[in-house]
């Protein structure tokens, strides 16, 4: 099991005139290679649960084991737990910060104490995998670049720490369709590629349906749905209430339903709307 | 005189090291006062670099803009231009100055030197408008991105402008924070008759406008309203543009040999067109 989570808590301000509960017993397992996507509402605690996961917030209480390190405890080491965990922050490209985009990526990998050999190759192997030349780009200055790029040399840079699990918080956002294609393209190929456990914060349905194997759904602190996208469109309405939407198809298959049209109810692609439609329409004219 | 802007081979060039670089290549078009106007396209087909020139942050290195009749090219026309195109960018961190709502909305007249009970009634009008009043007396930086954006947007509306630029407003900000400011932006447009100027490249928000401009490379591509530029699925696609899902559903329904119209773009009308 790659991650656990036990009744996590996490309050801010307590005991000042401006407490909050941001997380209320959220109970949460993750599997080695899973691939999940974090969807919420701005204020659900989605943010605050992934900051938990790589030691950056400490829980009020309940407890976190990732590959059965507890990093709730008092004496665990934070470089040990960023080793595993790589967390890559909403508009990381405003993070970059060296003269070149090799020293940019390595700076991660340096502060481990690997040798210059081993820098090179997984500053080559991040780069690689992010689309990045490694031969044209490697002496150039990441400022340089247009913002799409930034954002993949920022991504490059956590791939480097070689995480066993790497969480993405909002990676296409600001981006426009082609540039969101190319990250998320990205974000599965290192997916396959590594087995590596993914963690997606998002807010688009759309995207999220297609890449990951399960959603999990945040509410006021709370997890509200988990499940495979499918299972989880089933609940279109209430998540339409909690202010997340659902696919326009999705949207349209419960129209029709309600309707009348008897359309299956786990449908969430185009082609799947597409095909049940005209086996209704087809049947009814047969009818 | 009916135009609010008009545009007449417009191209802007930089230099970037030292290459020449045509951001914008001789773009005419105009746009009608009372207009809701989507201009789409995706990173660095110059539809910022248009923006930009409509309230003169930007002069054209050859062609004119006019904004209400007025050239932007002459500096005595740029803070009457600038009073009535009013612009909304991306990040609504980067447009807030004050430490007060309220504050925050009286900035732009005050600089426009109008007399304090003037501003007072500005001010609690623009905040009724984009539905913030009960936020007035509270700091810009505990609201929500899509509270942000109206405070923004409330901040423009104070200085009473004929028209408004929106750049990606709601690039930032998640779903329920894209409805509330393109809600007000609708409700500004219909009952306030404020022309408006989207840059968008979600084109869920471009469906309802009166028009929409297509750009790739500095060039005006693709011009009409929704149905006429939606049903076009095959090159929007090849632009790496998004297509609303109802279009593309309408449109592969129609290659299955279904009789239906591919000017089809909410949900609403699919429903009504398969199962009325």
């Amino acid at each position: 099991m790659a991650v656990i989570i036990k009744d996590l808590v996490h309050i801010y301000n307590p005991g000042s005139p401006f407490e909050s509960t941001a997380l209320n017993k959220v109970n949460l397992e993750i599997n080695d290679g899973e691939f999940i996507g974090l969807i919420g509402h701005t204020g659900s605690g989605k943010s605050t649960l992934i900051q938990h996961l790589n030691g950056l917030l400490k829980p009020s209480s309940g407890k976190i084991l990732i590959n059965d390190l507890d990093i709730t405890s008092k004496d665990v080491s934070l470089t040990e737990v960023r080793k595993k965990v790589g967390l890559v922050f909403q508009y990381p490209e405003y993070q970059l910060f060296e003269e070149t985009i090799y020293k940019d990526i390595a700076f991660g990998p340096s502060n481990l104490g690997l040798s210059e050999a081993e820098i090179e190759i997984r500053v080559k192997d991040a780069m690689e995998i992010t689309g990045l030349d490694y031969e044209l780009l490697k002496e150039r200055s990441p400022f340089e670049l247009s913002g799409g790029q930034r954002r993949r040399v920022a991504i490059a840079g956590v791939l480097a720490m070689r995480p066993d699990i790497l969480i993405l918080d909002e990676p296409t956002a600001g981006l426009d369709p082609r540039g969101r294609d190319e990250i998320l393209r990205e974000i599965k190929e290192i997916h396959k590629k590594h087995n590596t456990t993914i963690i997606l914060v998002s807010h688009s349905m759309e995207d999220i349906s297609k890449l990951v194997d399960r959603i999990i759904v945040m509410n006021k602190g709370a997890v509200e749905y988990s499940g495979t996208p499918r299972e989880i469109f089933r609940y279109g309405k209430r998540l339409t209430e909690i202010g997340l939407g659902v696919p326009k198809v999705v949207e349209l298959a419960i129209s029709l339903r309600e309707k009348g049209m008897p359309i299956k109810e786990d449908v969430i692609t185009i082609e799947e709307v597409k095909s049940e439609i005209l086996r209704n329409l087809r049947s009814k004219k047969n009818a | 005189m009916d135009k609010m802007i008009r545009i007449e081979n417009l191209t802007f060039e930089y230099t970037d090291g030292d290459r020449v670089v045509k951001a914008i290549d001789n773009v005419s078009l105009d746009i009608k006062k009372g207009e809701f106007v989507a201009i789409i396209g995706h990173n660095g087909s110059g539809k910022s670099t248009l923006a930009k020139h409509l309230n003169a942050i930007l002069i054209p290195t050859s062609g004119k803009v006019f904004v209400a009749d007025m050239d932007t090219s002459d500096i005595e026309n740029t803070w009457a231009i600038r009073q009535v195109a009013g612009m909304v960018f991306q990040n609504p961190d980067n447009q807030l100055v004050a430490t007060v709502v309220e504050e925050d909305v009286a900035f732009g007249p005050e600089n426009l030197g109008i007399e304090p009970k003037e501003i007072r009634a500005r001010v609690d009008e623009a905040l009724k408008n984009v539905r913030m009043t009960e936020f007035a007396k509270k700091a810009p930086h505990l609201l929500s991105g899509g509270q942000k954006q109206r405070v923004a947007i409330a901040g423009i509306i104070a200085m009473k402008p004929q028209c408004i630029v929106l750049d990606e407003p709601t690039a930032m900000l998640d779903p329920r924070g894209r409805k509330e400011v393109m809600d007000t932006v609708y409700r500004l447009n219909q009952e306030e008759k404020i022309t408006v100027i989207n840059i968008t490249h979600f084109m869920e928000e471009a469906v309802n406008a009166d028009k929409i401009f297509v750009m790739e490379n500095g060039r005006v591509i693709m011009q009409g309203t929704p149905t006429e530029i939606f049903k076009e699925v095959k090159k929007l696609k090849e632009l790496g543009l998004d297509v609303p899902q109802m279009t593309e559903l309408a449109y592969e329904l129609k290659e299955e040999g279904l009789d239906i119209s591919s000017e089809i773009l909410t949900v609403e009308e699919m429903v009504n067109k398969l199962w009325p």
